[in-house]
């Protein structure tokens, strides 16, 4: 609704019009009785009429025994818009599958309401919840209000930044591994990595329970662990021949488009047979007919790395470097694996380059030799394809 | 007093609904009851139903105290969240299904974002809350939902589309592998203060920052030179030194990528590639922006066969075939020429006309 007193922000007015829902709403609600969310709001309004940001470069600012968890954003126009002119960041660890009760919800708005703007994202895209803009006197009083409520802060700058992990075994019957028991796991594990930066730059962990990859992982995180199985997919006979008298064309929508071509579909007698040996868990069919198809029974996971966004030598997707490992608590063999190739990038890594970048410029070789993994041609799309490979002397005698 | 660290989140164990807990890891099947309504089985029978709920992404603890009195009425109390900004409300009473879709219908929830529709866009802060923002995320991907919200609700697409937004190229968030990315670039190189850069900037490192080797030391001036013509305009270097802003009303503005995937299933994940380099801002509603963001949703879902992600219809009728189908006019910063460009030229005579 519109009316005169708030036409001092006409242009954002207009985004509280239409179905979507509108993040405008959402602050005036919070400015309500916010100060801050108040002149963030004016704030904004002038960014749109301006065409550019108004947030001045970086700060530095934390809480106490913490390196990062808490990015620093002041105004630069602190007359103007004097609420926001400290408007911190607190990057706060989310719980495994971003589960949570309203008790704990409730909670959570105590303690930003009393600290902060009102303002949240739920989430931010790695997955930490965000407490959007506090002042720098609000910081140390809110971690330690969070700290009672049992919530502890995430990552930030050159550290592990909080790994994240899609829904698994929590509700959906495709998760090849526990991925939040996981996630939970190497969190707790490596707390001191995610609280105190020391790494080259950043360094992200996701764990998807299948190759659908609903978190993303593959693209934006430099350790990708995926769900997978090594043996056969469970057919429900009974279940194929429903889904094809229900409709499904199991010959067009679920052979043809299988990209190994290792099932059959005999449309007399309404017979599904699958090649196991051929097959390459890409999840089509399972995805189509899940009361029918089930993932196999020997489960684990394939662990690719060097995933990321373009900065700074480009976007790369995730390789595998291990194709199937166990996931059994407490998960030790890939918390080594991991801990070793920290320390190689540690040691190696120029200031701001990720792990994938690392790998490119010193080569998948010396990698693998260096944290000591075999070469094995899952790792790969194709051999290459030109001559100027290298021996170790060693192995020319 | 101390201050307590390194705890830990919250264990989701104690925050997991009963039927959760009960019939962890041993989920049966699902289904698609409707956009927006999964209904998952267990092999103990049990069902959960699960409603799922578009977000702002950017909302207020009255929005987070308003969808906890939702889900102690409905849902026991339990809610959980997924990585696209969207809420899930857990039913496990069947009796609670249609009361809750009618309250969220009436509260104006939209439901949707699962099977073949647009699922909620991923995004990032924008000029609310980031210090390097080529563009607005939030003010773009209101208008852009606005404008396609009938394929969030329903049903009318050949597969699941996956818009994401960026408002540079630091890319928080995966929009380099969505179907449709929508990402804020600059177009004009920084201008150096030199007195900052003096002050405040690690000068071999911001060197080091630039991919194309385009910063070089200025020693006369304790300072650095850009050469322009080498300049594409990252920002890194803006990342790591304050008195190099790129940023720019005139300059600054939107591309539009396209064909990325996230997921194995038939085709292995992709990058989405660039098909608009620029659009201007023009806030509040970015009009050019939806616009093309339609043509292409609409193009795609009138050409592709069922199943068929965007590159995965690109990649079976061609490039060429897609910008003479959407009409995109074809310009030169269509054609990379970073370090991988060689993979992307055709080295054959077999395209279409």
């Amino acid at each position: 609704m519109t009316n005169a007193k708030d036409t001092e922000t006409p242009l954002l007015d207009q985004l509280e019009e239409g179905p979507w829902p509108s993040f405008v709403k959402e602050i005036k609600r919070a400015a309500e009785d916010n100060a801050s969310a108040k002149d963030l709001l004016r704030q904004l309004e002038r960014s749109y009429n301006d065409k550019i940001g108004h947030w001045k470069h970086g700060g530095i600012v934390g809480v106490r025994g913490y390196g990062g968890g808490v990015i620093g954003r002041y105004s630069d126009l602190p007359e103007e818009f004097p609420a926001v002119a400290e408007f911190h960041t607190l990057r706060v660890n989310h719980p495994s599958g971003w589960f949570y009760t309203t008790e704990k919800l409730r909670q959570l708005c105590d303690v930003w309401d009393k600290h902060g703007s009102g303002l949240t994202n739920l989430h931010g895209a790695t997955g930490d919840i965000i407490l959007l803009g506090a002042p720098t006197d609000a910081l140390q009083p809110c971690f330690d209000d969070l700290a009672e409520i049992d919530f502890d802060l995430g990552g930030s700058g050159s550290d592990m930044r909080t790994p994240s992990c899609c829904v698994g075994p929590a509700r959906c019957e495709y998760a090849c591994i526990d991925t939040l028991d996981i996630l939970y796991s190497i969190t707790m594990e490596f707390q001191d990595e995610l609280h105190r930066p020391m790494f080259p730059y950043k360094s992200k962990i996701k764990i998807a329970g299948c190759p659908n990859d609903c978190v993303a992982s593959v693209a934006r995180s430099d350790f990708s662990l995926i769900g997978t199985w090594r043996d056969n997919i469970r057919i429900n006979p009974d279940e194929v021949a429903k889904y094809a008298n229900d409709g499904l064309d199991i010959q067009s929508e679920v052979v043809a488009l299988c990209p190994t071509g290792c099932m059959h579909w005999d449309a007399a007698t309404k017979t599904l047979t699958i090649d196991n040996a051929e097959c390459n868990r890409c999840m089509h069919c399972l995805n189509l007919m899940p009361k029918a198809l089930q993932i196999g029974m020997e489960r684990g996971a394939t662990l690719l790395v060097g995933g990321k966004a373009p900065i700074v030598h480009g976007a790369l997707l995730s390789w595998v470097i291990v194709p199937f490992m166990k996931m059994e608590p407490p998960y030790d063999e890939l918390k080594d694996l991991i801990r070793r190739i920290w320390e190689w990038w540690d040691e190696n890594g120029k200031m701001r380059e990720r792990l994938g970048e690392l790998i490119n410029r010193l080569g998948m070789r010396n990698f693998l030799k260096a944290v000591g993994l075999p070469p094995v041609p899952q790792m790969i799309r194709a051999p290459r394809a030109n001559p100027y490979y290298f021996w170790d002397p060693e192995e020319v005698k | 007093m101390a201050t307590r660290t390194d705890f830990g989140p919250p264990n989701y164990k104690e925050l997991i609904p009963p039927v959760v807990a009960k019939n962890y890891g041993q989920w049966k099947y699902h289904e698609r009851v409707k956009p927006g309504v999964l209904k998952h089985v267990a092999e103990s029978g049990d069902e959960l139903y699960t409603v799922r709920v578009g977000s702002s992404r950017l909302v207020s603890t009255d929005w987070i105290r308003e969808v906890c009195e939702i889900a102690d009425k409905f849902c026991g109390g339990h809610l959980r969240f997924t990585s696209r900004h969207n809420l899930e409300f857990l039913v496990s009473d069947k009796e609670q299904l249609e009361p809750l879709l009618q309250y969220l219908k009436d509260h104006g929830y939209p439901v949707g974002g699962t099977g073949h529709a647009i699922s909620n866009p991923v995004h990032t802060q924008g000029w609310i809350h980031c210090h390097t923002p080529a563009t607005d995320a939030s003010g773009i991907v209101k208008a852009v939902m606005d404008d396609l919200f009938e394929y969030f609700v329903d049903w009318k697409l050949p597969a699941y589309c996956r818009i994401s937004l960026a408002c540079c190229l630091n890319m928080c968030g995966a929009v380099h592998c969505s179907d449709i990315a929508i990402l804020g670039i600059h177009r004009k190189p920084p201008h150096i203060n030199h007195d900052i850069v003096r002050a405040k900037c690690e000068i071999p490192n911001v060197i080091a920052a630039c991919p194309t080797g385009a910063i070089r030391p200025d020693p006369k001036n304790k300072s650095l030179t850009v050469n322009e013509e080498k300049c594409m305009y990252c920002g890194n270097c803006y990342t790591m030194c304050p008195g190099m802003p790129l940023a720019d009303p005139l300059g600054d503005g939107v591309s539009i990528w396209v064909g990325g995937k996230i997921s194995s299933a038939r085709t292995p994940p992709k990058f989405s590639r660039l098909v608009i380099p620029y659009l201007p801002n023009n806030p509040p509603r970015w009009p050019e922006v939806t616009s093309a963001v339609r043509n292409i949703v609409e193009t795609w879902a009138k050409h592709a066969r069922k199943h068929e992600r965007m590159g995965e219809w690109i990649d079976r009728i061609g490039w060429e075939r897609f910008f003479d189908l959407t009409g995109i006019p074809f310009t030169v910063q269509l054609i990379d020429d970073f370090t991988m460009a060689t993979e992307t030229f055709r080295s054959t005579p077999t395209f279409k006309w």
